[in-house]
């Protein structure tokens, strides 16, 4: 086994304990904005996990899938952020 | 070799940053303080698992292999824009909750903003 595949596992360990704990926030946390704000860090997580898979299997097809995981990250949270503040996404 | 390992030490140094992150998400006392929580993943984090992308694809392929980069310029665009609006909205319903607020900043000093307002009206 080489040091590469053992950092990738671990990386992925890490990340997967990472997501656990955010989920924690996520599922239990005592106002919405906490829950937006651990939905975004979720997503981005797991875009960086995507990036790690990427180096994994030595393709690049997970490199446009973590692209696009940013940007409906943004997304998601901006409308998310906007129904928190006004009540509605589009005025 | 030695090129495999510094990808190696940059992908546990983005997992290690994770889970620091994620634990400041969960244990910070306070919203706005739980807000700077993400940001570690959004910068470091991102740059080293985009930094390892971009030295192995080079090394794999032979050539310069810069398209991680994109995630680093799209993520340094919407972070600040999503972390601003979510700001804004929890300083809305905190308001509305009649929740105490932490207080503007320079509060009652001379880079108060109210009173330069004032001032200049």
């Amino acid at each position: 086994m080489s040091v590469l595949s053992v950092a990738i596992t671990l990386t992925l360990v890490l990340y997967a304990l990472a997501g656990a704990v955010a989920m924690r926030r996520l599922f239990g946390g005592p106002r919405a904005q906490d829950r937006v704000l651990a939905l975004d860090f979720v997503f981005v997580l797991a875009m960086l996990a995507l990036l790690v898979l990427a180096i994994r299997y030595d393709s690049s097809m997970y490199f446009e899938a973590a692209l696009l995981m940013a940007l409906f990250g943004f997304v998601s949270s901006a409308a998310l952020a906007k129904f928190l503040l006004r009540g509605e996404v589009i005025e | 070799m030695i090129v495999e390992a510094i990808v190696a030490a940059l992908l546990v140094l983005s997992g290690v940053v994770a889970l620091t992150s994620a634990l400041g998400l969960a244990r910070l006392p306070d919203f706005f303080l739980r807000m700077h929580a993400p940001a570690l993943v959004y910068t470091l984090g991102s740059w080293s698992v985009t930094l390892a992308s971009v030295i192995y694809f080079s090394l794999v392929r032979g050539e310069l292999a810069l398209h991680s980069w994109l995630i680093i310029i799209v993520l340094a665009i919407t972070a600040p824009i999503s972390t601003v609006l979510l700001a804004r909205a929890a300083l809305f319903r905190e308001r509305q909750a009649g929740q105490p607020l932490p207080p503007p900043l320079g509060a009652g000093g001379a880079g108060d903003p109210r009173q330069n307002a004032t001032s200049s009206e």
